[in-house]
């Protein structure tokens, strides 16, 4: 018994949707042509170095960059010989693709956004209901929009996972900039910065360590939007997770997850230990 | 210091007001048709935090600005630099008015003529001991190797080279600060902010950064604005202080001034728990050093100076009025008996202590000897003598009267005189 009519909101969304698509179409398809050529571009050169030679590079990488931790730099090698062991190797590497290009995408927003947003409080409030609107979003909610203006496969899984992965990285670069002490700030204004100098010299490097504890948490969450971003027929890893839910392929569903685990726990520790801590020279 | 108003001032603050609030404009109209702090924070919810302050810092000087927390001192400090816009009035800064100038012109002071040094140090954490001090050069675009070349001679300045490759957190708090200091000198502006630059010190070393200050003024003769809370800092430290009560100043003066002509009864209250004993310096206590015995006089002069002038003991000087030691009448008659010359008796190893030693220092010190001390210049001349009896009464002085001005008996306008006798040989000099 319903008296009310029906607001005609689906329709209105259709002929919404139906006019973005004719006026902005050329735009949509160079985003998906964009996404399209990182994506390919990033696997085909993981790809490029045979896996064995692979392993040993990251080890040696990951060695460095977290400034000669060589736990991590051996945790690194062994789960990576798993993956290849698991014969998980290039699905792991097109997910290592996807999340690297989505989240370098959500950062190259995020932090730009993040800055303004430290530097003006209007900015700031807007940018907040934003945010909000999209953490408090179930993430399966933005697989809609994305399939509409993208179809399926991998570039509506990257925009979604931007999407999810993008809202702590902001946050916590506007965080970071607004703790600083403000007698660092008096220092970098009394010492005559243009407000660049400000950015590049002061506010950025005190900042870092939480804009970093930002980038963590965007790749941990670009990661675990993978097997979401499956079913709108991302590749890789999330969607060999799925497979094995559909068909209760248990041991298949398992290898798959445990190998985006490995990837995750890597790419957690290297990112965690990429700074120095702040006692030692 | 009377030549002083002749000079053209290197800061000079006139009719300066800072009213913390969105709609200042408003507050300062209410505040120009005499309304009071209190009712401009009950009509616009509006704080006046600086009313209507003038003052005029001259080249070389250290300038105090003291009160106590919440009197406006630190927004006054900011304010000169325009880390706080003021409100309304002028900051000439060596003749520009820094309030109207273009954030370009602002840049352009700020990097070359004021340094500024911080309560809490604010080093940049991420930043080397090197690159910390070369801060100010960096921003100003200056080449690295120049830049720290600069930075190494700045370091050396205060006491600490070879700390270059530090990090700040590697420091302690008093080398912290000898960083910050470092920092602001590394540009050579002529003017220093100084913010409760030792205030996060401990004692000790906040006074020995203190006298570090005036060994560096004495070389550098910068022009110092100094905020403080500590009135035993202000006197040390300044060769003027402004005290602030409420966002107005109260009183400028030197810290004789302020001690013994306390404008109002909030400044005499102010000083009343000064330790008098920190304030007082020896040229305060001495008494004139007369007579002196030449060291090449003989026992008889010297027995004859110490009769006509009822003394038990007499300094012996040199030519350069240099301290060579001092006389007993005991010894002298000894050796008059067997024919010694008085250089055979002296005592040589007469305490001495200088001018601007601190009564309290001198405490110690008279109370392990028997003897006079003396008074000594930065040369070593004698310019007075210190005897246990004018410590006390100086000390008493104080306790009894309650205050310095009501005393001014035959050893203060000795000691007057002897200060000029200073001022005028060091003018020679």
């Amino acid at each position: 018994m319903q008296t009310l009519p029906k607001l005609p909101l689906g329709d209105a969304v259709e002929a919404l949707v139906d006019w973005l698509e004719d006026y902005f179409g050329w735009l949509l398809d160079g985003v998906s042509a964009g996404l399209k050529f990182l994506v390919d571009g990033f696997q085909d050169l993981l790809l490029l170095i045979p896996a064995p030679i692979f392993i040993v590079l990251a080890a040696i990488a990951v060695y460095f960059l977290t400034r000669r931790d060589s736990k991590i730099a051996v945790l690194t090698a062994i789960g990576l010989l798993l993956i290849w062991d698991l014969a998980l190797w290039n699905l792991a590497m097109l997910t290592f693709a996807l999340v690297i290009s989505a989240t370098l995408l959500a950062l190259a927003i995020a932090i730009p956004l993040g800055i303004l947003a430290a530097t003006n409080d209007h900015l700031n409030a807007v940018l907040r209901v934003g945010l909000d609107f999209m953490q408090t979003m179930p993430s399966f909610v933005y697989l809609i929009p994305a399939v509409i203006f993208f179809g399926l496969g991998n570039v509506p899984g990257i925009i979604a996972t931007v999407v999810f992965a993008m809202p702590p990285a902001m946050r916590l670069t506007n965080l970071g900039i607004r703790q600083i002490p403000t007698d660092l700030i008096e220092v970098a204004d009394a010492f005559g910065t243009t407000p660049w100098q400000k950015l590049i010299k002061v506010q950025l490097p005190v900042a870092l360590p939480t804009i970093m504890a930002g980038v963590n948490q965007c790749i941990m969450l670009a990661l675990s939007m993978t097997v979401i971003a499956s079913m709108i027929g991302a590749a890789g890893l999330g969607l060999e997770v799925l497979k094995g839910i559909q068909r209760v392929d248990i041991g298949g569903g398992f290898e798959a997850g445990l190998a985006i685990v490995i990837i995750a726990i890597i790419l957690d520790r290297v990112t965690q230990n990429i700074l120095p801590n702040k006692t030692s020279p | 210091m009377e030549n002083l108003t002749e000079e053209r001032p290197t800061v000079q603050v006139e009719n300066l007001v800072k009213i913390f609030g969105p709609k200042s404009e408003k507050a300062l109209q209410l505040l120009q048709s005499g309304c009071s702090k209190q009712d401009i924070k009950e009509k616009t919810d509006h704080i006046l935090a600086l009313k209507d302050v003038s003052f005029s810092v001259y080249p070389g000087e250290i300038f105090v600005l003291m009160g106590l927390s919440g009197c406006g001192k630190s927004t006054l400090l900011r304010c000169l630099n325009r880390l706080i816009e003021p409100t309304a009035g002028m900051v000439l800064i060596e003749g520009s008015n820094i309030v109207a100038m273009s954030p370009e012109e602002l840049r352009e002071t700020r990097r070359r003529k004021i340094g500024m040094i911080f309560q809490n140090f604010a080093l940049l954490p991420h930043r080397s001991i090197l690159e910390n001090v070369g801060f100010g050069l960096e921003v100003q675009g200056m080449p690295e190797e120049e830049r720290h070349k600069k930075a190494r001679e700045a370091l050396a300045l205060v006491g600490l080279a070879g700390y270059e490759e530090s990090m700040p957190d590697q420091l302690s708090g008093g080398m912290k600060q000898r960083v910050g200091l470092a920092r602001a000198l590394a540009s050579d502006p002529d003017i220093l902010l100084m913010d409760e630059a030792f205030s996060a010190l401990d004692p000790l070393i906040r006074r020995d950064m203190q006298d570090e200050l005036i060994e560096l003024q004495e070389r550098l003769s910068k022009t110092i604005i100094f905020v403080t809370h500590d009135l035993d800092e202000a006197l040390k430290l300044g060769d003027r202080i402004a005290l602030m009560k409420d966002g107005e100043i109260v009183q400028i003066g030197t810290s004789e001034d302020i001690l013994t002509n306390p404008s109002n009864a909030y400044v005499e209250k102010f000083v009343a728990d000064v330790d008098m004993a920190k304030v007082l310096t020896a040229s305060d206590v001495m008494k004139r050093p007369e007579p002196v015995a030449p060291s090449t006089a003989g026992p008889r002069v010297a027995l004859h100076l110490m009769e006509e002038h009822d003394i038990a003991s007499i300094f012996v000087v040199n030519r350069q009025r240099q301290i060579r030691g001092l006389a007993l009448i005991d010894d002298v008659v000894d050796a008059l008996k067997t024919g010694k010359m008085l250089e055979d008796v002296l005592i040589t190893d007469v305490p001495t202590v200088t001018c601007d030693t601190p009564v309290a220092e001198i405490i110690p010190v008279i109370a392990d000897s028997k003897y006079p001390i003396g008074v000594v210049d930065v040369f070593g001349k004698i310019r007075g003598i210190i005897v246990r009896g004018s410590v006390l009464a100086a000390l008493a002085r104080k306790e009894i009267e309650g205050g310095w001005s009501a005393a001014p008996e035959a050893s203060v306008q000795q000691t007057v005189l002897t200060e000029k006798e200073v001022d005028a040989d060091a003018d020679a000099a």
